[in-house]
């Protein structure tokens, strides 16, 4: 979490092998992600509202296309299968630029599941959608994470999303990882009463100390 | 390597053409109308005698397969294109796709619309002109072959230049051959250029392929060093552009601009 500018959608692109980090390393699923990132994007997959699939293919069409390219088993049963959880049937064989904004984010999360991923990355996942929608696909993720095991790192303004998906939440600033721990854990330690008041805390701080930075200890965890 | 990719992406291409009308008339209409003004250029000149009615077959010729050249620039570079527009490239990149299945996944769908766009110009010229192509005989085959990969190669720079200066440097795609055409010797022979300007056309594997064409056609010779030494410089070019592509690459995602072309 972090406000506009804080280095969400970079370090999920840091994360993804989009952009090559100016300094240190980046290991996903244990490959090196700056040398050697294909060894994890088959088992990664990452939805985000600021891009987009082909508009002038069909959805079918656009969704068989990533099923190719991640090499996955029976394309027509995992779209179906997507379509039917996600709740797109009706608009499959409609082009993909045709639809509204909250069918779109449906769409971009059934390309981000479709190969079963062990890393789901999520820029702002119930972006655009209405709330019987963004609750329906909100408890779909929670069920995949939990059955598959998989991890999913979530980009979100949405308070009410990252208290119900996140178990663990880094507080970013200006580029920086400025604090980090569970819901009830960060109401807590900021003497707040929802986690809306602890982001807004974060947000209009002063500057940031150096010394003040969140910094992991050798195991990954808060210092 | 892996084919399946390479097939979806093909697949994403041909999806793309199957249902829009004005990009299968585009296949279409460049070549067939240039072959219609052309043919009568040449029967202009057939009408002055013999010789220059092989003027007139060297110019129908040259066009079409100067076009074979253009298409297969224009499959690849527009193909990219197409996932700037569509603001794809960022989702592409994070699949398992690498930069090489997907330029491979292009030049075989530039090879398709090369194909497709090309054979209604060469019926064209056959029926109304009564020139055909395939009179060029067994070297034609090379010919095409070197002119398809130096449109490749011409179009993995392109792509690099778009990659690293972004999408105002999409005109290159329709403006980069004309640049080289001069220079090509495709109506003319090497020879007519000033002295200077010889060697920069001889280091373009058009020249030789064009030089190659109008033996068969005025001299009913194939000189195969035209050939091979088309096929040398092509391997050179293709090597050195490779390297400029992926340099490009490397350097767009470097900057994050995979997220940021088409905004």
């Amino acid at each position: 979490m972090g406000g506009n500018g804080a280095g969400k959608t970079t370090t999920i692109a840091m994360l993804l092998g989009l952009l090559v980090p100016t300094a240190g390393a980046i290991t996903v699923l244990g490959a090196d992600m700056v040398r050697h990132r294909h060894r994890a994007l088959k088992d990664m997959n990452f939805a985000s509202p600021y891009i987009d699939l082909p508009h002038r293919l069909t959805v079918t069409e656009n969704l068989t296309v990533y099923a190719g390219l991640y090499s996955v088993r029976h394309p027509k049963a995992r779209i179906a299968e997507l379509a039917e959880a996600l709740d797109f049937t009706e608009f499959l064989q409609r082009n993909y630029g045709s639809l509204s904004a909250g069918q779109k984010t449906r769409i971009a999360l059934a390309k981000a599941l479709i190969n079963r991923p062990r890393l789901l990355l999520l820029d702002e996942p119930t972006a655009s959608l209405d709330p019987d929608s963004a609750d329906r696909i909100r408890q779909y993720l929670q069920d995949y994470a939990r059955e598959s095991g998989a991890t999913m790192l979530i980009a979100s303004h949405n308070m009410l999303e990252v208290e119900r998906l996140c178990g663990d939440i880094l507080m970013m600033r200006r580029g920086r990882i400025v604090d980090r721990g569970t819901p009830a854990g960060l109401i807590a330690k900021y003497g707040r009463l929802t986690l809306e008041e602890v982001f807004l805390d974060i947000a209009r701080a002063e500057p940031i100390a150096p010394d003040e930075r969140w910094m992991p200890d050798e195991h990954g965890g808060p210092a | 390597m892996s084919g399946q990719r390479i097939w979806a992406m093909a697949m994403r291409y041909w999806y793309l053409l199957r249902r829009s009308v004005p990009r299968i008339l585009d296949l279409f209409y460049g070549p067939a109308v240039n072959i219609v003004l052309w043919g009568f250029v040449s029967m202009s000149l057939a009408g002055h005698g013999s010789g220059v009615a092989k003027v007139g077959a060297a110019l129908l010729a040259g066009m079409l397969l100067w076009d074979v050249m253009f298409r297969a620039q224009l499959g690849v570079s527009v193909g990219f294109l197409e996932e700037v527009w569509s603001r794809n490239l960022g989702h592409m990149f994070v699949s398992p796709l690498h930069a090489w299945e997907w330029l491979l996944s292009l030049m075989a769908v530039s090879l398709l619309r090369t194909v497709a766009g090309l054979a209604p110009a060469v019926l064209i010229a056959w029926f109304m002109y009564g020139f055909s192509l395939f009179d060029l005989g067994l070297p034609l085959a090379g010919f095409l072959a070197n002119l398809m990969i130096m449109g490749w190669w011409v179009a993995m720079v392109i792509v690099a230049a778009i990659m690293r200066w972004g999408q105002g440097a999409e005109n290159l795609a329709w403006a980069a051959v004309f640049v080289i055409s001069p220079i090509s010797a495709i109506y003319y022979p090497v020879a007519v250029l000033p002295h200077w300007l010889q060697p920069i056309a001889l280091s373009l594997p058009a020249a030789h392929v064009f030089e190659g064409m109008r033996g068969v056609i005025a001299d009913h010779v194939f000189r195969t060093a035209d050939l091979t030494d088309a096929f040398g410089l092509n391997l050179i070019y293709l090597a050195l552009s490779s390297l400029v592509f992926l340099w490009a690459f490397q350097d767009a995602r470097a900057r994050g601009a995979m997220l940021q072309l088409g905004e």
